[in-house]
């Protein structure tokens, strides 16, 4: 076996005593001579958070967890164990345990697991994780933010700002030969503001962050940015009024809302769903499932982004992968176990949420390419209907196919333009229908913040989305006013 | 690396540590557990999972001023260093007049046994438990030959332990198992296919339901949604079938916590004694109960759990706090202060029911010449701080009392201020089946947003 890579073999190394030899041991012991493949996955994470509320930092948590998750593969099936205590006896009790799955199977030749594509990536090489900045400058920082933020409006009545900051490190150790390891710093910073005016108090939210410096949020002054944004928007929904309820054209604005592809169409295009069957999308391949102005990739390549990853968690180098091109089903997303079954190429989004998790196939930065379309003439074709430019979160059935995502800032848009502010509205439709009814598609592409989370099957992963300003022809907007 | 084992020693060990170092005051939290799962589709195993983990977290107070760390690495060298980094975290934190533990007179002083651990069932064998997840599959998919694919079925199990020792002299632990099993059969018509899903969970391993329940349950779930069409916007009454009436007292819950209420981000803030809802409305808090899934013999914090009326009659009787919470609202912990390991607490509710009413789903259907039967709901399109409501939904139309045809692709849309107001039926259906439950509800109308 190849020597590990520096710096995470010397990090287990030196902190588990876990050499060369150990690793060919507890992978011989795992993949028996039934299994067609085994993985360890170690795993060392450190998280911070700090918060502040009411003009105090009231709080500092840490968190240190290790451990190793052993996977065996055998056909369809997986094997899996873990532990939190890192010992050669716990990897080789793992290890016979996660062989379970394989022993009423006859001894066999290997199948094909999806194989390794080359080339890995440096796409976050940081000096100083946001972790080891010393804790006064970020409590500092966050008192700064809270007398910024309250500066900027005198109806402003209490302010929540916060700094959480992760740093992992990783190695993967394969049955097939392979040692990757990988260091993964990442960090967010969020304001959140509550306005109060004649007994009306709304809240606004805003943040930003990747696997980047403590710099990217202070050097060109974002936190500001967060700042006004979170004011701007509870002022905003002080004058709000109630969302339209019905079918209307809509008009999504730049970057964040790219969640409206993460639940429409991502989610979807997973390898294991598709394997099964049971994705709206199952089978369709080649076939026309948007509009040709419509062109969506999975980029895990993208420096400093918080869905962006060196090495997926089962170290297969990111890539760019091309799901829709000009309206055209071009391809799925994959981890080891559905590109081997399926016989196509790994596209390193094989991702776990940690040691204790089996990975699966998952997005990292998913957007749409431009178009060419200037937004205002995009806004200006629109005669009644809605204008969403922010969203909270969202949910898909991948089955049936039905999403929805919540605006969290919504106008009207009446003759052409945008009028007045609307409150929140759920907007639900169909994942393979809805690129259908894109009819423009602007030229302003847009990543987000860099805080997205992508919830799936129990296990969390930091993900980005991104979209140019996009217009679709009759979406339902979930108002209350009728 | 020698690991130390969990106990109230090692607690009481930590925390004299602490003091040395300079901390005030403080309490540890540590849990242990093993877990298990297997999952299987179309008559094979898919996945199984075996693990056993441990970890520690300590919260200290330097005066009123505090931080929390937790760990997995249970050796003495980590465990100092988690001391030290903990004190120096405490330090750079604002002195909160609010801050600290208890009062020594709040604490707990017997611990129940709530019959929480079903400790015969550890030794039920690994085949035994992949068959009762291929069991639960097979009578969905054998129910109808329109259910022609699975996401899989589940079974899964894991027992605990949680010790809790603070510097006031508490210390305590319980130990606790959960059992379930779960099915999602997708089937197909005419082209289209839903997937649909129903569980199974229990403390004790003996009172899981059937396999053939489960499976045929998911299997009329799923089958009842084919063919699901969209409706013409309109506002019309709703009726919410008990998983889904269950999400309202989620909702109802957050809006409740201690911390939504004292930074002003709850629309039930300051609502205390007031009617918050139609008289039907009577909520219970209960973590007494006897192998409830959210029972447990003290919280968070060492104060006992007690069962309490948190709406009555429409009338809010009671909010869901802490120590902290509950001084800076100027009221007594309600003994619902929950934390994940190395954070400080927060507040859930233990067993959070609605008391049932007297009519049956079929009943409070039959009152309805047109409306819409919700099964399930998707998004998080609820803000807590105005009480706006709008999700994704699927169900039933309702045409002259009766269920007429599946929907879906609409959401339902209101405010839950008037939410609460509009509740004009329940069902005498409850089942605990998770910690908070609620059985069949009728709500005099909302919004639905379709064609």
């Amino acid at each position: 076996m190849a020597d590990l890579p520096v710096p995470a073999k010397t990090f287990f190394d030196r902190n588990f005593g876990i050499r060369n030899r150990d690793l060919d041991k507890i992978l011989d012991a795992a993949i028996g001579k039934k299994a067609d493949y085994a993985d360890l996955f170690f795993e060392y994470r450190r998280n911070e958070g700090i918060s502040l509320e009411e003009g105090m930092v009231k709080n500092c948590s840490q968190s240190t967890s290790n451990g190793v998750g052993v996977r065996v593969l055998a056909e369809t099936k997986t094997g899996y164990a873990y532990t939190d205590d890192i010992t050669i006896e716990n990897l080789e009790i793992a290890a016979r345990t996660a062989q379970y799955i394989a022993q009423s199977r006859p001894a066999q030749v290997p199948a094909q697991v999806g194989q390794l594509p080359s080339k890995a990536h440096d796409l976050y090489a940081i000096a100083t994780p946001v972790n080891d900045v010393p804790l006064e400058r970020k409590v500092a920082l966050l008192y700064e933010i809270d007398k910024f933020t309250r500066s900027l409006d005198p109806r402003v009545k209490n302010v929540f700002a916060s700094i959480g900051a992760e740093y992992k490190v990783i190695l993967v150790a394969s049955s097939q030969g392979m040692v990757v390891g990988d260091i993964q710093p990442l960090t967010r910073l969020n304001v959140t503001c509550i306005v109060e005016e004649n007994g009306n108090r709304q809240v606004g939210s805003f943040g930003g962050g990747g696997r980047v410096e403590f710099g990217f949020f202070v050097d060109g002054g974002d936190y500001e940015r967060y700042a006004r944004e979170a004011v701007r928007q509870a002022v905003l929904n002080l004058s709000a009024e109630d969302a339209p309820a019905g079918t209307m054209d809509v008009v999504l604005g730049p970057g964040w809302p790219g969640i409206l592809l993460h639940e429409a169409i991502g989610h979807g295009l997973e390898g294991d769903f598709n394997r099964k069957g049971t994705s709206a999308f199952s089978g369709r391949i080649g076939e026309k499932v948007a509009s040709e102005l419509c062109t969506v990739v999975d980029d895990g390549t993208i420096p400093s982004r918080r869905g962006s990853i060196n090495v997926d968690d089962e170290g297969t180098p990111t890539g760019c992968t091309t799901l829709i091109e000009k309206g055209i089903l071009k391809g799925y997303l994959q981890d080891k176990l559905n590109a081997g079954l399926m016989k196509m190429a790994l596209t390193g989004n094989g991702r776990r949420e940690s040691y204790a998790h089996i990975p699966m196939p998952r997005m990292t930065n998913t957007f749409m390419r431009a178009g060419e379309s200037a937004p205002e003439d995009i806004l200006k074709s629109v005669h009644k209907g809605l204008y969403a430019v922010s969203f909270g979160g969202g949910q898909v059935d991948i089955t049936s196919g039905k999403f929805v995502f919540s605006a969290s800032e919504a106008y009207l848009i009446e003759d052409g333009k945008v009028t007045k502010p609307v409150k929140g509205a759920t907007l639900i439709g169909n994942g393979p229908d809805v690129l259908t009814r894109v009819s423009m598609v602007g030229a302003d592409l847009k990543l987000d913040e860099g805080v997205g989370t992508c919830g799936k099957d129990g296990q969390s992963v930091p993900v980005g989305v991104g979209m140019p300003t996009i217009k679709i022809d009759g979406l339902t907007v979930g108002g209350t006013r009728a | 690396m020698e690991r130390c084992e969990l106990n109230q020693d090692l607690g009481r060990e930590l925390l004299d540590l602490a003091k040395k170092k300079g901390a005030s005051s403080g309490d540890v939290v540590m849990v242990e557990g093993d877990s298990f799962f297997v999952t299987v589709r179309m008559g094979e195993v898919e996945k199984i999972s075996q693990a056993g983990e441990k970890r520690l977290g300590v919260r200290l107070f330097l005066g009123n001023s505090s931080a929390s760390a937790s760990t997995s690495d249970i050796s003495k060298k980590s465990l100092e260093k988690l001391i030290d980094d903990t004190v120096l975290m405490a330090r750079a934190t604002a002195q909160d007049p609010s801050g600290g533990l208890p009062d020594v007179a709040m604490l707990a002083t017997e611990i129940p046994d709530l019959d929480l651990l079903d400790n015969d069932a550890r030794s039920i064998a690994v085949d035994d438990k992949i068959k009762i997840a291929l069991d639960t599959e097979k009578a969905a998919l054998s129910f109808d030959a329109r259910i022609t694919n699975s996401e899989g079925a589940d079974f899964s199990n894991h027992f605990g332990r949680v010790v809790y020792v603070s510097s006031q002299g508490f210390a305590g632990e319980y130990a606790g198992s959960t059992f379930g099993h779960s099915v999602s059969p997708v089937a197909k018509q005419d082209g289209a296919m839903q997937r649909d899903y129903w569980f199974s969970s229990s403390r004790n391993f003996a009172r899981l339901e059937s396999s053939q329940h489960v499976g045929e349950r998911a299997a009329q779930r799923v089958l009842r949604r084919l063919g699901g069409r969209k409706v013409k916007t309109c506002e019309v009454p709703i009726v919410f079938d008990p998983e889904m009436a269950a999400s309202l007292l989620r909702s109802l819950a957050s809006a409740l916590s201690g911390y939504a209420l004292y930074k002003g981000a709850s629309f039930l803030a300051g609502k205390l004694g007031e009617k918050i809802g139609a008289d039907l409305l009577t909520v219970i808090d209960d973590g007494t109960i006897v192998g409830g899934h959210g029972s447990r013999p003290f919280d968070a914090e060492g104060l006992p759990i007690k069962k309490k009326v948190v709406v009555e009659n429409g009338e809010l009787k009671s909010y869901l706090l802490d120590t902290y919470s509950g001084k800076k609202l100027g009221l007594p912990s309600t003994g619902n202060a929950s934390r994940s390991v190395g954070e400080p607490p927060g507040v859930s509710p233990a067993n959070f029911y609605l008391t049932p009413g007297k009519q049956s789903a079929k009943e409070i259907i039959g009152t309805i010449k047109s409306g819409l039967y919700v099964t399930e709901m998707i998004g998080s399109g609820v803000n807590m701080i105005t009480g706006d409501y709008s999700r994704g939904a699927a169900g039933m139309w309702i045409e002259n009392g009766e269920l007429a045809f599946p929907v879906e692709e609409i959401t339902v849309a209101g405010n839950l201020k008037e939410m609460f107001h509009n509740i004009e039926m329940v069902g005498n259906d409850l089942e605990m089946r998770g910690r908070i439950a609620a059985p069949t509800v009728k709500l005099a109308k909302m919004t639905v947003a379709g064609e």
